[in-house]
């Protein structure tokens, strides 16, 4: 710019100026949306059930995180109601009593949308939140007990432990400090001294020892025969997402398993496992002495954690009654905890069912046996608070 | 690029003296579009942090990545104003840029509501907002989030709620009533009058001296009466609450006055170009290329339009005025009105006609219709959007002596009530700073008298 230009009250010129400023670096605007974003979560996070109950949030459940679908955060302000009737100034052609656009079929659903320029429109967008953190609000917010793994001294793992130091061993094991030790005390006492020797020579020693087994094997067995409708599956589904995730949250490691049965069970992967369906009888005792092989071919009670979760709508074959009592008998001693959920959207709690008889005999003699029934979104809160709890006092007696 | 833009800005800038614009000096910087988006949403260059504005943040993405938003420069006026043009334009498009901003410049030093209100807050309000956005970060620090964004939730939700007629720095209500003038009877006047026939003393109030009511009169200006009355904050809530309503002031011009200004802008952005014998030819048909987008009146392709483009309103106003009465006349009107005066004394029906100007009804169920073409009713539908900052009227009615806040709600005037669930939760801010109940008188959707209450537990 030059200097000569003195504007004619000599008032300085204006001024241009383009170096690199601080907002370059930094945005207020992002800023402040990521304070939007908080706030968000802490709404979601005082509304965690209502939100996790929506049956859109568990699509993406095999990552670990959700995808909750929320509004905006709006700052309120004193506005007046809306009118019936919204007038305007416009511009363009046109006589008075023409009509610019016609009645819209289901405009009066969509609030709003398309009236002139009124306002900002509705932004939906999806916050992605942590499995774990939503997890951790849960257990907050009911007061879930934490899981212990089973005390007994049945269930050990073996590790290898350094212990003591022996003169002889793998290169990869030598103590420099204790080596170094030695040779000082050796040279300190000798005459003439030479730098190491063999004799110096410290080795780690690894010894075998048994540790309590940090391993679960997570059972879910699902009732697939004709009864079982689309409702069903879905509660069953949530129930079963959040009873492994409140497990995870304990073991450093979990293997699930997904059995299905009508009169034969079968073993399914995760994703075909809700997708499969059957029709004809009933017959539970397949799913329990399937889940019996497996835990003894692959998860062996020795050295896991066993859990079986399994979900039906109650219905059982009555000729399979004595077996599937037997069955159960013979699997429950061998797993840390087995809960059964009855979901029954459609029946309310009132009659008493096939399975729910055979469940609460089963209870008498094996108290780490939980019986919820499902009729909502909301009971399985309920289901899972008292199947965490009883499991946790158990953990607790033995 | 930015050197060529300096280049033809002091030439602009003589040109623009030479035919009269007065202003004070404009600092011009070249900024991203990122910057300028954040101007346009925070409305100052640097101002408070909230929430709320990173809402509006989004929206000015979503809506840029949609493309149908684009600034082209923000002037802030003051003494020396402060000019932002985007870098990434092109240098057509900021020569232009720049002819608008010595508009605006002009405009803000010489309109009577941009003068008062640089008489009373002085001419370095950005630097002051800067300096109220640090004292409040500052305030976040000593504080903790929760309670500054508590207190500003309250103060900017009630951004509009001031009373630009009053003072910036205006005095708390006098403590006693003035005495009456009736109680000085040494007033030759009112002596002779209570000595008429038939006249008799003015009746012995009964009220004991001491307490007045407050507010003593219904008092509109929400975020000075928090401010001052309000019994249990303290101080730096205080100043929260003022450094907003001094910033609500500053907006205040802007808005009221915005077909002028735009327009008196556009109007000279035009004129400068037409005269700068010194730019290109091409660069020259470039820019009169954006300026016929900038006043364009409706979306492209389109034949009517549901808004009233202020650019293409206040361009063709001034053009008109200039025209006809010429520019002595334009350079008075400019000085002595608002937006209000300037509609309804110069946008004549003629000028309406040729605009195209109608009034529309848009129905719940979708349907708009035009409903009037004439000139009184197009007038007021420009206008309804702008009275009393665009916001509903409320007042405080009384400081009850528990502390209990009472506001009300002007419903005859504004024709309806207010909206329910918006207006609790605003009640709801401002309870948690207020710290005792709020109550608001407003009506419901039928009319009839409503109150809203907002107290803690409930």
């Amino acid at each position: 710019m030059s200097d000569d230009l003195v504007t004619p009250d000599g008032q300085p010129p204006s001024r241009i100026s383009a170096e690199v400023s601080w907002y370059d670096l930094f945005s207020r605007g992002a800023r402040d949306w990521l304070r939007h974003n908080e706030k968000v979560r802490e709404a979601v996070k005082q509304r965690v059930r209502e939100f996790i109950s929506a049956p859109d949030v568990l699509t993406r459940a095999e990552g670990r995180t959700v995808l909750v679908p929320v509004r905006l955060l709006e700052h309120a302000r004193f506005r007046l109601r809306d009118p019936e009737t919204e007038s305007g100034a416009g511009q363009g052609a046109g006589e008075p009593g023409q009509v610019l656009r016609p009645a819209q079929p289901q405009a009066g659903k969509d609030e709003g949308a398309g009236r002139g320029g009124t306002g900002e429109g509705e932004v939906n967008f999806v916050v992605e939140l942590k499995i774990d953190d939503i997890l951790d609000w849960l257990w907050d917010e009911m007061k879930l007990p934490e899981l212990k793994p089973k005390q007994s001294s049945a269930v050990e793992d073996t590790e290898l432990v350094r212990e003591g130091w022996d003169r002889h061993g793998a290169r990869s094991r030598l103590d420099r400090r204790r080596t170094v030790k030695e040779a000082v005390k050796r040279r300190a006492i000798q005459e003439h001294p030479v730098p190491f020797t063999d004799d110096d020579l410290r080795f780690r020693q690894l010894v075998r020892r048994q540790k309590p087994a940090t391993n679960a094997a997570v059972l879910f067995a699902l009732d697939v025969s004709g009864s079982m409708g689309e409702t069903e599956r879905r509660l069953a589904k949530t129930f079963f997402f959040f009873a492994l995730q409140g497990i995870r949250r304990q073991y450093p490691k979990v293997e699930t398993a997904f059995l299905a049965h009508t009169v034969n069970a079968w073993e399914f992967s995760e994703e075909e496992f809700f997708r499969t369906s059957g029709t004809g009888g009933t017959a539970a005792s397949s799913a329990f002495n399937l889940g019996f092989e497996l835990l003894h071919s692959r998860y062996d009670p020795a050295r896991y954690n066993g859990y079986l979760f399994y979900a039906s709508d109650g219905e059982n074959a009555v000729e399979d009654r004595d077996n599937a009592a037997a069955a159960l008998r013979k699997l429950t001693p061998e797993l840390n905890y087995m809960g059964y959920v009855e979901i029954r959207p459609s029946h309310g709690r009132s009659s008493e069912t096939e399975m729910s008889a055979i469940l609460t005999e089963l209870r008498h003699d094996h108290p780490a046996v939980g019986v919820a029934r499902v009729t909502s979104q909301e009971d399985i809160w309920i289901a899972l608070r008292e199947f965490f709890q009883q499991q946790a006092g158990q953990a607790e007696a033995a | 690029m930015s050197a060529t833009v300096a280049e033809y800005a002091p030439r602009l800038e003589a040109l623009a003296r030479k035919l009269g614009l007065d202003y004070h000096p404009v600092d011009f910087e070249l900024v991203p579009t990122t910057f300028m988006m954040e101007v346009a949403v925070y409305g100052l260059p640097v101002r408070m942090p909230h929430w709320s504005f990173g809402v509006r943040y989004i929206h000015q993405l979503i809506r840029r990545g949609m493309g149908h938003s684009r600034i082209f420069e923000v002037m802030f006026p003051g003494d020396p104003c402060h000019a932002y043009l985007v870098s990434t334009n092109t240098l057509a498009e900021n020569t232009l840029v720049t002819a608008h901003v010595l508009g605006h410049a002009d405009f803000a030093r010489n309109n009577q509501l941009f003068a008062r209100f640089e008489q009373m807050a002085g001419t370095h309000i950005v630097e002051h907002a800067a300096a109220q956005a640090h004292r409040i970060e500052a305030a976040v620090t000593e504080f903790g989030q929760q309670r500054v964004e508590a207190v500003l939730d309250a103060a900017l939700a009630l951004e509009p709620h001031v009373d630009t007629n009053t003072e910036l720095h205006r005095p708390l209500y006098p403590a006693r009533p003035e005495t009456a003038p009736a109680a000085s009877p040494e007033d030759p006047f009112h002596q002779r009058f209570k000595g008429l026939p038939g006249e008799k003393g003015a009746p012995a109030t009964s009220k004991e001296p001491g307490r007045t009511p407050v507010p003593p009169n219904p008092e509109y200006d929400l975020l000075w009466f928090i401010a001052h009355y309000g019994p249990e904050l303290q101080d730096w809530e205080r100043d929260v609450f003022l450094a907003v309503r001094e910033e609500s002031f500053y907006f205040y011009p802007l808005f009221a006055c915005q077909i002028m200004n735009e327009g008196w802008a556009t109007y000279w952005h035009a004129r400068l170009l037409r005269e700068a014998d010194f730019l290109p030819e091409s660069m020259y048909l470039d820019a009169i290329k954006a300026h016929s987008d900038v006043v364009r009146p409706f979306a492209a392709e389109q034949e009517t339009a549901l808004a009233v483009n202020p650019y293409h309103l206040g361009f063709s106003m001034w053009e008109n005025i200039i025209e006809k009465q010429g520019i002595e006349k334009a350079r008075q009107i400019c000085r002595e009105e608002d937006d209000f005066g300037f509609v309804r004394n110069y946008l004549d029906r003629e000028l309406a006609e040729k605009l195209g100007l109608f009034v529309f009804q848009a129905r719940e169920d979708g349907e708009i219709k035009i409903t009037a073409r004439d000139i009184d009713g197009v007038r007021e539908a420009i206008l309804a959007p702008k009275f009393n900052f665009g916001a509903p009227r409320i007042y405080v009615s009384e400081l009850r002596h528990d502390g209990t806040l009472v506001l009300g709600h002007d419903h005859h005037g504004d024709g309806r009530g207010l909206d329910l669930d918006r207006a609790t939760r605003v009640l709801e801010y401002l309870r948690r700073v207020w710290r005792r109940p709020v109550i608001l008188h407003t009506a419901d959707a039928h009319g009839a008298a409503h109150e809203l209450t907002a107290r803690k537990n409930g």
